[in-house]
């Protein structure tokens, strides 16, 4: 562990990393990346790197768990042993246990459980990489890989810290800040501004928790605004390669000619565009067509994952 | 299955008497439930606390014993807060390992004793990085009839502020008392349909969809905050539940806790 340094804000208004006293951290987003998950999301915040991974709405084991009237929310944080200096004893802790009740209880509301009676939606995460603001940063890796499970929700949940360093309000605390700061208040915000996680530790005066809660929701909102693009751009591209592979194959296939006999009508098919019979027949082969080329755009964003995981 | 049943038709009562500007028990919005604190409850312990907040009861004792520090703070004394939810405090309320509730609790009443820096902790090191005194908490609830966070947060401080550390018995020297330096107080509200209703009670909490405590030190200062519950609060109410508790920790702590 590091030492405290003597002074966390230079004379400039810059923090020792560099930021300005209300600048997140970058963040790096790449959703639906597992294969076996319902949803899934890698982010990496700072040095954090999180994954998410959400399964359901499936069946409820044990079985009481399950409510005749709504799906149950399940959400389980977990570090890994080398995610921290020291290394950290496997499974669950205290403070495991505490981080998982408050991030899934900044959830519940938000999804739309009463659509799932006696089902349950299951969060996990992972935090590979620790540094400072892991639950925050979880917790908005874990909206992203809900709305990739497809999970009906009222919004995202944005989740971001703010903190007190040096007597001044700071948003988003590094290590160093957290460690040695004199307080850390994460928050998490729907879409409509309202809180649904707080928790603060260390020493505030009541004026400046005002503040810092103004901060922190504008932390949130840019947070909000990265988690968005992150979505959009995710489902544009995927849109868009099978789209592309879509003409590059048919382009291939009428060069070469080898392609079978049925590939070779679909450019025939767009100029007879106004005839029912074979209208009924395009939108089948164009769906089977979408659906090879599917796969082929799994493996290949597989190995740009890979490339970013390493 | 039957709690839930039961919390609609709570809710609906209590909603509609929330709009009235009314609570079951007849109490005001801000109004506390009657505390009466009486330490030294238990002589075994080096400080103990028996909080009766209403009708809820809890007893904390308090165990200060030489232990081992961490390695990476050789020369500060050790706090462990645990929280037992026993099964005869509530039909609710299982045997066995702490559960996520009971852990929130005992790390919320933690972060209040440790934040606001009321035990000082530099004087319970006996050698630098071998030998320091551990303090223990523990909170037993007895009877849950709403609001644990402040009273076992009440028991807590309580019971800290009457304990002596046993020199005597470890051959250490005399028994002094353990040195407080600060008297944090916690302060819960919930939120029904938009009303803040503070140091609610077991229905209220049941039917609640959000809570929030916040502790303030002797300042008027926040030591610590959680909210708890799956709803959601708005910042102006935050800030308002933040601007009430002040004062009411203020009196709180006159009344009760200084000597």
């Amino acid at each position: 562990m590091s030492e405290k340094p003597e002074k966390f804000i230079d004379e400039n208004g810059l923090r020792l990393d560099g930021r300005r006293i209300d600048q997140i951290r970058d963040i790096n987003i790449k959703i639906g990346i597992l294969d076996r998950a319902d949803g899934s999301c890698y982010l990496e915040f700072g040095n954090n790197k999180i994954m998410a991974a959400v399964y359901g709405p499936r069946e409820v084991h044990p079985r009481h768990q399950q409510k005749a009237t709504r799906a149950i929310v399940r959400y389980r944080y977990n570090m890994a042993s080398f995610s921290v200096e020291d290394r950290k004893r496997p499974g669950p802790d205290r403070r495991s246990t505490e981080v998982s009740k408050v991030s899934r209880e900044a959830f519940e509301k938000e999804i739309f459980t009463e659509l799932y009676p006696k089902s349950a939606i299951d969060i996990f995460i992972e935090i590979l990489q620790a540094d400072a603001g892991t639950r925050t940063a979880a917790i908005n890796a874990a909206s992203l890989a809900l709305a990739d499970a497809g999970i009906p929700m009222r919004g995202l949940i944005s989740s971001c810290a703010v903190g007190k360093v040096d007597d001044t309000l700071v948003l988003d605390l590094n290590k160093d800040e957290d460690n040695y700061g004199q307080a850390d208040m994460p928050i998490a915000m729907s879409t409509d501004g309202k809180i649904t996680l707080l928790q603060m530790d260390g020493h505030l005066t009541p004026e400046e928790f005002k503040d810092g809660l103004e901060m922190a929701q504008q932390g949130c909102r840019q947070i909000y605004e990265l988690q968005r693009k992150a979505l959009l751009d995710h489902y544009n591209n995927t849109q868009k390669e099978i789209t592309q592979d879509i003409s590059a194959e048919s382009t291939t296939e009428e060069e070469s000619n080898k392609g079978p006999a049925t590939l070779n009508d679909v450019p025939d098919n767009g100029d007879n565009s106004n005839d029912n019979e074979i209208n009924e027949d395009i939108p089948d082969r164009e769906e089977e067509e979408g659906f090879s080329n599917e796969d082929e755009d799994v493996i290949v964003s597989d190995e740009t994952e890979d490339d970013t995981l390493e | 299955m039957n709690n839930e049943i039961i919390s609609i038709i709570q809710k609906d009562h209590l909603y509609h008497l929330m709009l009235k500007g009314e609570r079951s028990d007849g109490r005001a919005f801000d109004e506390f439930r009657d505390i009466s604190i009486q330490t030294g409850y238990i002589d075994k312990a080096e400080g103990s606390a028996k909080v009766d907040l209403g009708n809820t009861k809890v007893v904390v004792g308090v165990k200060i014993m030489p232990g081992t520090p961490f390695p990476d703070t050789p020369d500060t004394g050790v706090i462990i807060t645990s929280a037992e939810l026993i099964p005869l405090a509530s039909p609710e309320f299982e045997a066995g390992p702490p559960r996520e509730n009971a852990i929130e609790l005992a790390r919320v009443i933690d972060r209040g004793i440790r934040e606001s820096g009321a035990i000082d902790l530099k004087k319970l090191c006996i050698v630098e990085g071998e030998k320091v005194w551990m303090v223990f908490i523990d909170i037993h609830v007895l009877d849950d009839c709403g609001n644990l966070m402040n009273v076992s947060a009440l028991g807590a401080i309580a019971a800290l502020l009457t304990a002596k550390m046993p020199k005597e018995r470890f051959n250490l020297g005399e028994d002094v008392p353990l040195p407080i330096r600060d008297i944090p107080v916690s302060i819960t509200a919930v939120d029904i349909g938009g009303g803040i209703l503070f140091d609610p009670t077991i229905e209220e909490e049941r039917v609640a969809e959000s809570k929030l405590t916040v502790i303030f030190n002797q300042e008027g200062a926040i030591s610590g905050m959680q909210k708890s519950g799956t709803g959601s609060l708005t910042p102006d109410q935050m800030n308002n539940i933040v601007e009430k508790s002040c004062k009411k920790a203020q009196e709180i702590r006159e009344k009760f806790l200084e000597i």
